[in-house]
């Protein structure tokens, strides 16, 4: 296994599980199971377990690793120089299982979907613009930028919604972009956490490909997990482009005066996706087109930044959905979080979690309460065009 | 499906039962050195009452308990040596009240100290508890059944000490209150005036029952925190440079620590002196004060103040101090382990070269450590080294040498702190007879079945 030869330095001594003031436990596994075998600890000395011959690979612990749903709190927290390979040891011991074909069902039917499909809602791929139907974006071209939205902002009804909301938002703000339509394919952000690191190099290689014959040179995408693909695994597979995330284009542009925003009296308590902020450190873009907002109160959760709680839909379990519902489901705990601020409206800055955040609103019957509320439709709202 | 497997799911939920190879392994063991041991159950309970259903169930058959917090003993203590079922106790978290004007909290038994901290620190920001160097995983509970010791030693002694008052589920299934919450309901005696029945639970490392809840004295928490480094090259010296720091009663907290590398360390004793203040002039009176306490032995060149850089300051401020875990990865192997007997301080000089000579001995890296208790009434010398998990010979030397410390530890006046079951057996066969008799009668009464971690301070 890759990495095997650190994967005995786990002191299990917790630090993982917390926020960095400690006011509560941040693993989302953990607080959904409640057994310290689904905190990072508890993998890591599993998966050396296993490696040593002491555990074999089962349904449970097949389980305990697809449970992991990459929010990188672990890593953020790790007291230990392993840290940084946290994430890495988890994705090679989910590969052992690929490869070893004993992955949970969920996972299994998402990989057949991907592969078969180009996108894991099994929709054929010529639906896969459809989102854009009614606007003026055009396919690429020649524009300056290429908007991705990935396979959420493609399929999911809130995703297309959400995918429209900013692609005609930088449109009319004068962006010049450019869509794939039906001829764009899964990042694979979350193949790559899942451990089909073979599927994953096929659609990264298949995309860079399709960039380069297009030339792409700069990308905004929709979703942190495309931006994260991008970014940080995209480069090492010969894909070098600049890439944003909407958010950071239109605090951008709110920053020189480009959009012109009137007042919108709310209050907005902003949610961290992990892909954006602690993967990415992105956590002041999308503060800065709140804050920007005249009469817009922003009101912070407890945890916030690179403390937030993880709704739970990293790591592919927004499609496998291995934590499950219940009242103990980190989207719902995340709800309730974000209502104890005062806030009106829940923002979101990602498709995944604003399906995820959506979803549990309902289930804690809290929508006439508050309710979520993309960035770009937050904008929207006080955009003066 | 066992019995005993489908009545836990009734008591607790099937979410919080496993008997799955995956929980019982990680549940049979802990950071340490200690032999595993696999339990047959892991059980998280929710209330005392399921508590209580579970300790009535174990007694049916007698099926071994073993009540756990975080497992950060690293002296096994929560290893289920006789199986049964571990009862993981973390899902009891709820910090129930805080009396501010009696400076007091009442914790679930599964409250973290990380919890509790950053809980005093956003909603009672001049109150604060002492917090042990441990990771802010560890439980309340689980501290003070093992007599922890937190920042606040040497002002106000062991946690165990500060505890204002429990509820145990006893052995039989009772749950009991002890202390000033038995007759009132408020939590601020854990015995006097009434018999003190907190040591019948307290440092009996969950052999007598269930802590369930805690009642723990909060303290004044100072505006400002600052930390000095007296260093001397001469062990006879430092215990005498701790009686005249605790002379002052200017300090929070004082830790002695040496260790062998990086080079610049070696040979030198650091005596980590902690102040606190509500003003800057509060801060530099102390500060004084401790600097003329330690005046005659700079005069003589014996020692003098290290310049603490700004930028060591945070980590040495921090507590817990997350910079101790990374210590457990000096050698690529991610594990450390130490005895930390307790001693009057004059034995530091023979302890500290006991360490050296020990270590050269096992060809193993070492550090010591020591905090003082009270206004140097005693002392917890740890005996610390570092070791590969993946080089089972190293794990071995380590651990002779640990037992090996320990004995010469006991042999030199010292008591165990948190023992493991070797150092348990050694105290044993120190303790006096009528005494080991009387811990006998207590054991025997509180848990006639034996189910409560058995093989710990096993006197029979």
């Amino acid at each position: 296994m890759e990495y095997e030869e650190i994967a005995h330095r786990c002191f299990r001594c917790g630090y993982c599980k917390f926020t960095d003031d400690y006011q509560d436990f941040n693993c989302p596994s953990y607080v959904k199971f409640e057994f310290d075998t689904y905190a990072a600890g508890g993998r890591m000395w599993l998966i050396n377990a296993w490696l040593n011959n002491e555990i074999t690979t089962n349904k449970h612990y097949a389980e305990i690793l697809y449970s992991c749903v990459t929010c990188g709190n672990c890593e953020k927290q790790c007291a230990l120089e392993i840290k940084d390979d946290l994430l890495n040891i988890f994705e090679a011991a989910k590969s052992e299982l690929v490869s070893e074909g004993l992955i949970p069902p969920p996972v299994r039917d998402y990989f057949k979907a991907i592969s078969i499909n180009g996108n894991p809602y099994k929709e054929p791929q010529n639906e896969r613009g459809k989102w854009a139907e009614g606007t003026d974006i055009q396919t690429f071209s020649d524009q300056e930028y290429l908007f991705y939205v990935g396979d959420v902002g493609s399929y999911d009804e809130g995703g297309k919604k959400m995918a429209k909301f900013v692609g005609v938002l930088l449109k009319e703000i004068g962006l010049s972009i450019g869509i794939l339509g039906n001829e764009e394919k899964s990042d694979g952000n979350d193949v790559k956490a899942l451990g089909e690191k073979w599927l994953f190099q096929q659609l990264a290689e298949d995309n860079i490909r399709k960039f380069n014959e297009m030339g792409v040179k700069k990308i905004i995408t929709l979703d942190p997990h495309a931006f994260n693909a991008f970014t940080n695994d995209y480069p090492k597979l010969g894909g070098n482009y600049e890439v944003w995330h909407y958010t950071q284009i239109l605090a951008m542009l709110i920053k020189n005066k480009k959009i012109p925003i009137s007042e919108y009296r709310v209050k907005v308590t902003y949610h961290d996706p992990c892909y954006l902020g602690r993967h990415n450190d992105v956590y002041n873009a999308p503060r800065e087109i709140l804050e920007n907002i005249p009469g817009l109160e922003l009101m912070e959760m407890n945890r916030n930044r690179e403390n937030a709680f993880c709704c739970g839909g990293g790591g592919g379990n927004f499609f496998t959905d291995i934590l499950g519902v219940g009242e103990e489901s980190p989207s719902r705990i995340r709800v309730r979080e974000a209502l104890d601020t005062g806030a009106e409206i829940l923002a979101v800055a990602c498709p995944l979690c604003s399906k995820m955040l959506d979803d549990a609103v309902k289930a804690e019957g809290l929508e006439e309460k508050i309710k979520v509320q993309d960035v770009a439709e937050i904008v929207k709202q006080g955009f003066k065009i | 499906m066992s019995e005993i497997y489908k009545d836990l799911v009734e008591i607790v939920g099937e979410k919080y039962v496993s008997n799955q190879k995956e929980e019982l392994y990680f549940y049979s063991r802990d950071p340490g050195l200690e032999q595993s041991h696999e339990p047959e159950y892991v059980v998280a309970p929710k209330t005392v009452e399921q508590i209580q259903k579970i300790v009535k169930l174990a007694n049916k058959d007698h099926t071994p308990l073993v009540p756990m917090g975080a497992a950060l003993s690293l002296t096994g203590l929560v290893i289920p040596l006789k199986g049964g079922i571990v009862i993981d106790m973390k899902r009891m978290k709820k910090i129930l009240k805080v009396n501010e004007n009696a400076r007091s909290v009442l914790v679930e038994g599964g409250t973290s100290q990380g919890v509790l901290k950053s809980y005093l620190e956003r909603n009672y920001p001049n109150l604060r508890h002492s917090a042990p160097d441990a990771p802010p995983a560890s439980t309340i509970a689980a501290n003070v059944a093992i007599h922890g010791l937190g920042r606040l030693a040497q002002q106000y002694g062991f946690n165990s000490d500060m505890v204002t008052g429990l509820e145990v589920v006893l052995p039989n299934g009772v749950i009991c209150k002890i202390g000033s919450c038995s007759m009132s309901p408020d939590w601020f005696s854990k015995g006097p005036t009434l018999p003190d029945l907190s040591g019948l639970f307290l440092g009996w490392l969950g052999t007598t029952g269930i802590i369930s809840k805690v009642g723990l004295k909060l303290y004044p928490k100072k505006r400002m925190r600052d930390v000095e480094i007296f260093v001397t090259d001469k062990a006879d010296l430092v215990p005498e440079i701790l009686f005249r720091l605790t002379h002052t009663e200017m300090v929070e907290d004082i830790s002695v620590w040496f260790q062998e590398k990086p080079i610049m360390f070696q040979g030198n004793h650091h005596v980590n002196i902690y102040l606190t203040g509500d003003t800057e002039e509060e801060l530099e009176f102390k500060r004084k004060m401790i600097w003329d306490s330690l005046k005659e032995i700079r005069g003589n060149k014996d020692g003098g103040f290290m310049w603490v850089m700004p930028q060591m300051k945070p980590d040495l401020l921090a507590s817990p101090q997350k910079s101790i875990v990374g210590f457990a990865d000096l050698k690529k192997g991610g594990g450390v382990e130490y005895a930390g007997p307790i001693v009057l301080s004059d034995r530091y000089p023979v302890y500290a070269k006991r360490l050296q000579d020990t270590a050269n001995k096992y060809q193993i890296a070492y550090s010591g450590a020591a905090r003082v208790i009270g206004r140097n009434h005693a002392l917890m010398f740890a005996f610390v080294f570092t070791f590969n998990r993946a080089d089972p010979d190293m794990m071995g030397r380590v651990k002779k040498a640990l037992k090996e410390l320990a004995a010469f530890s006991f042999d030199h006046g010292g008591i165990p702190w948190k023992p493991t079951i070797d150092e348990q057996k050694m105290a044993i066969e120190r303790i006096d007879t009528d005494t080991i008799n009387l811990m006998k009668i207590v054991k025997q009464n509180l848990d006639p079945n034996g189910i409560m971690n058995p093989g710990n301070w096993e006197v029979d």
